[in-house]
């Protein structure tokens, strides 16, 4: 069969589509984030504490439901995986980054995608962490002249892990896999370890 | 929901986003592009002079309101609400440990997202436009990111357990 997806990107809808179907793909992602239990900021945050690890369960098993779909179509020659947009690589940043969002999620119990889910179950905690997003996002764009140097430290190109440590694809895709399976196998045995008093 | 199919739901979803429109799913993104229309409409000089908000609000054609990552953010809220009404779990209330007050709680919440905020702006997206979908992609920014968001949390996890516990 002809390369045809994504979509978009082939022209067989145009931006308007685009948006009612990031309207429609959202409601997907609430509703799955919301099913799992992560409107809940005491059940994000117990990950942190051991005793119930549902967010590294649910991220892994989606990062490799997605991460199969899409090797499998593209290995088919249905989905042209280069049209895929890949965030570029600044890692020095990402790192800091990951470090401040990592406290941030334990401080405030919740990610951006998260609180809005709580927001909309009615967690007043919620709400004011997308109000706290906010105030960050508009002091971060104030003080942007004075960081800017570190912000674009790194190659910003876009670089997949095959590519960093020249590894064919499917070698990454199948190590990932291992990992996460040993992953849920280990959670498990930590949850027994950390079972909170009465659970 | 068991979390392994909860995960299977949402790596379906964010398959059908690679595949329909060739990006993955996200959500800081759209708090972005909300803070950018805002000082914009408030102070459009003072965004234009601004590099970061100036680069959300594009060639100054289309409103910064008309973004991807919002309406799909809108859908979040959607569907979050939906599923939330349906399992009788949507209530107004404020999430945390015996040990706290609301308003401390409150408080921390602000807090938290005030940092995450800058978490996110540095990382170029969060555990959604980052870690889920740069995740499935092999992205090497997104897999040190996803790496560093875990040790964050969990260097300071003790420090806020009076919170949760």
């Amino acid at each position: 069969m002809a390369m045809m997806a994504p979509l978009f990107k082939y022209g067989m809808f145009g931006e308007e589509t685009s948006l009612v179907l990031a309207f429609l793909i959202g409601i997907g992602f609430g509703f799955f984030l919301e099913r799992a239990g992560f409107g809940s900021a005491r059940k994000l945050v117990s990950q942190f504490y051991l005793n119930d690890l549902a967010v590294f369960k649910v991220m892994f098993t989606a990062i490799v439901t997605a991460m199969l779909g899409v090797t499998y179509l593209g290995w088919i020659g249905w989905l042209d995986l280069s049209l895929v947009y890949l965030v570029p690589t600044y890692l020095f940043p990402q790192i800091v980054g990951g470090l401040i969002l990592g406290v941030g999620f334990v401080v405030g119990g919740y990610c951006p995608g998260t609180s809005v889910a709580a927001t909309a179950t009615g967690r007043v905690d919620g709400l004011l962490y997308v109000l706290g997003i906010f105030a960050g996002m508009f002091a971060f764009a104030e003080v942007y002249p004075l960081l800017k140097g570190f912000y674009l430290s790194g190659s910003g190109e876009a670089i997949t892990l095959p590519g960093a440590f020249g590894l064919p694809y499917g070698v990454v895709v199948f190590a990932v896999v291992l990992m996460a399976v040993g992953g849920f196998y280990g959670a498990g045995l930590l949850e027994k370890k950390f079972a909170a008093p009465g659970e | 929901m068991n979390p392994y199919l909860a995960g299977i739901g949402l790596g379906l979803v964010l398959l059908a986003a690679f595949v329909l429109v060739g990006r993955g799913l996200g959500a800081s993104g759209a708090f972005n592009s909300v803070i950018a229309w805002a000082v914009n409409a408030v102070a459009p000089e003072h965004a234009r002079n601004n590099e970061f908000i100036a680069g959300y609000l594009g060639d100054g054609g289309a409103s910064p309101l008309k973004s991807w990552l919002l309406f799909e953010v809108i859908g979040v809220f959607a569907g979050a609400m939906f599923s939330g009404m349906l399992a009788g779990r949507a209530k107004v209330m404020t999430e945390k440990g015996p040990r706290v007050s609301v308003r401390v709680r409150l408080a921390m919440a602000f807090a938290g997202g005030v940092l995450m905020a800058f978490g996110a702006a540095f990382a170029r997206g969060c555990t959604s436009g980052q870690a889920l979908t740069g995740g499935a992609l092999l992205n090497l920014g997104s897999w040190a990111f996803m790496m560093m968001v875990f040790a964050g949390a969990y260097a300071v996890a003790h420090f806020v357990r009076w919170q949760w516990r």
